[in-house]
């Protein structure tokens, strides 16, 4: 599966619900406002971190570039296009955590 | 039931009447409900509050939609489900929740199911589309 956040973690428990119902194995991507949950060093970093155990986080390009994010992201987030977008929603289930 | 049907889960997170996003998603459950779909209602986070009993909107002035999950089951729409942790976070309990129907059989009032967020998950799996409201 697929899941979706576009909201920011530091304002909105979004990103907290979506993890508590994650299985193993499933893809979280991060677009829009989401974007934040990848940068390292916030108060969110390390329930980030603990999800990569776990599931793949991936984070949409150019929200992270939009918003100055790409130099310091949590490792292991990846960074996907918007043909990465298209191909992770061809693969997989969606479930967008509007 | 053929192996065939789409099944579709609809999860509702905001809570009622200060948008209009779960009076739309009743509305989309109630148009998918006329086709051949295994349809699944799942309530989470605030969403769970659009199925606290007792809402009265005579003074907002708008109709509300708590009498039309309360027919759910005479649309075919009895796999509903609530969130256990949502709820406990926003003191309601099962006796908070509205009736959707009554059992065809037995006639006994049905409610929605509180599950754990576990089962959730393992629902979400097994879903061909999932829709958020």
């Amino acid at each position: 599966m697929l899941h979706t956040v576009n909201k920011s973690p530091f304002g909105n428990g979004t990103l907290e619900s979506c993890l508590r119902f994650v299985n193993p194995g499933d893809v979280i991507l991060l677009l829009e406002d989401g974007v934040f949950a990848a940068r390292a060093g916030t108060a969110k970093s390390a329930l980030v971190a603990e999800a990569l155990k776990k599931n793949e986080i991936m984070a949409l390009s150019a929200d992270v570039k939009a918003r100055g994010l790409a130099e310091n992201l949590i490792a292991g987030v990846k960074v996907t296009d918007y043909d990465g977008f298209v191909e992770l929603v061809e693969k997989h289930t969606t479930h967008a955590w509007l | 039931m053929s192996e065939d049907i789409k099944k579709i889960m609809f999860t509702v997170r905001k809570a009622p009447h200060g948008s209009i996003y779960v009076y739309e998603g009743l509305e989309v459950k109630l148009i998918m409900a006329a086709y051949d779909a295994d349809i699944s209602v799942v309530f989470m986070d605030d969403g769970v509050f659009a199925l606290k009993q007792g809402q009265d909107t005579k003074e907002l002035g708008i109709k509300g939609f708590a009498a039309t999950y309360g027919v759910m089951v005479d649309y075919e729409i009895s796999k509903m489900f609530v969130d256990r942790q949502s709820m406990l976070d926003r003191g309601m309990t099962e006796e908070d929740l509205l009736v959707i129907g009554e059992d065809e059989e037995t006639e006994e009032p049905v409610k929605p199911k509180v599950v754990d967020a576990a089962e959730i998950a393992a629902m979400m799996k097994e879903q061909h589309n999932i829709l958020c409201f």
